[in-house]
């Protein structure tokens, strides 16, 4: 397999996610903003925020996942590069994922390196655990982006397709956003909780790709 | 030099349809090493429906086309990215598809030196064009299909697209061009949608 047009295609999305200002820190300021103002909803007994601090936290890493998303594939059907990609004789599937890696370095790893500090102000103990923790919202937020893509890839050609994509990637966010709250609070059955999210995230980097490249034939078609 | 005689491109029975209406059916085209084949038709005749179908970006409903050498794709839409300049764009795309070509030459031929660095989004239509058209040079591939080729062009631009396609043409390689006005190259066949 020739793999200099995986390797193009991922340098290209990732400079594109940087370009044009830091559009890829937006998710950031979701996720930042969602996590501030909840203890502020909430009120500051410590002990409610260190129960609901995990699920909040996993909570708005899956919707600030969404935010970018839908630019990633929609971008190259109206620019025409997507044409372009569907005609360099690599796997198409291949294309994708590299796009959406480059997307989730740029986009998706400084959330995932930023929920260990919002669990702080959810009254988590500093301590050792959160570094721990920061391998598994990096994990989930992979998933969030793989299957995040295929909603982009599906309504590549559909003008303010974001609801779109929320329809369509949520329900398959909802093994992820379970398996990471659950291997965070500890609760009944979580001691395989880290594996089973380990599991669902290569399903989703396993699976997905496949589905981008099928969509994106289509919105070519 | 023995020239070979093998058809680059041959379709037969094409058909397609646009929701509910048949655009086309019944076509069928084949193209030899140093052919031009030019598509006329009316917009919205199904030209640039075809070229996408014989560019294998669009399945046709019935017919087989064979397209045994590797092509080159000039759309409508250019492929440059708001941040990509002429110069990064045809890097890319070297690096794509393995090319080892001499960039600062193509873009000096294509007349986009003192445009090399400018981003896509400050690029002219023409400049953009040019840029989609700089690729061709990028990889030498016998087969390029081209849609409505002068759009945006300037006559400058024009008579160096006329040049390096005839070029092509000298050298056994074959295009297919969707056009409106007068070719400025050797046409071998027209085909009216």
């Amino acid at each position: 397999m020739n793999a200099a047009p995986i390797w193009a295609a991922f340098r290209q999305a990732f400079a594109e996610a940087w370009a044009g200002g830091a559009g890829a820190l937006l998710p950031l300021g979701f996720l930042g903003g969602a996590a501030v103002l909840v203890p502020l909803g909430i009120g500051t007994e410590s002990s409610i925020l260190r129960a609901v601090g995990p699920g909040i936290i996993w909570v708005a890493l899956a919707l600030s996942s969404l935010v970018t998303l839908e630019r990633i594939f929609q971008a190259d059907a109206e620019d025409g590069t997507l044409d372009l990609w569907l005609q360099t004789g690599a796997p198409m599937a291949a294309i994708a994922a590299a796009k959406t890696l480059a997307h989730w370095l740029a986009a998706g790893l400084p959330l995932a390196l930023a929920s260990p500090l919002l669990a702080l102000m959810f009254q988590a103990q500093a301590s050792l655990d959160l570094i721990a923790h920061l391998g598994l919202y990096a994990l989930g937020s992979l998933a969030f982006f793989f299957w995040g893509g295929v909603g982009a890839a599906l309504s590549a050609t559909v003008r303010r397709g974001g609801l779109l994509i929320s329809i369509i990637a949520l329900p398959l966010y909802v093994p992820t956003a379970i398996f990471g709250a659950l291997a965070m609070t500890g609760g009944i059955g979580s001691d395989g909780a880290p594996m089973l999210l380990a599991a669902s995230t290569l399903f989703a980097c396993a699976v997905a790709p496949y589905a981008m490249a099928a969509a994106l034939r289509l919105a070519a078609d | 030099m023995t020239v070979s005689t093998a058809p680059l491109l041959s379709a037969s029975g094409l058909a397609i349809l646009r929701g509910e209406r048949v655009l086309f059916r019944g076509i069928g085209l084949k193209l030899l090493p140093g052919e031009a084949i030019v598509l006329r038709g009316a917009n919205g005749a199904g030209k640039t429906t075809l070229l996408r179908m014989l560019a294998g970006l669009t399945r046709p409903e019935a017919g087989e086309i064979a397209r045994p050498a590797p092509h080159h794709w000039i759309g409508h839409k250019e492929g440059i990215k708001p941040q990509e300049t002429p110069c990064s764009h045809l890097a890319l795309w070297a690096k794509a598809w393995g090319s080892s070509a001499n960039i600062p030459e193509i873009l000096e031929k294509m007349a986009l030196t003192r445009a090399a660095d400018v981003p896509g989004r400050y690029l002219s239509a023409g400049q953009r064009r040019r840029t989609a058209f700089a690729r061709l040079l990028l990889e030498d591939r016998p087969l390029w299909l081209l849609d409505e080729p002068y759009t945006a062009l300037d006559a400058a631009g024009k008579t160096l697209l006329d040049q390096v396609i005839s070029g092509h043409l000298r050298t056994n390689g074959a295009i297919i061009a969707s056009m409106h006005d007068t070719a400025g190259f050797p046409v071998t066949t027209e085909v009216t949608l």
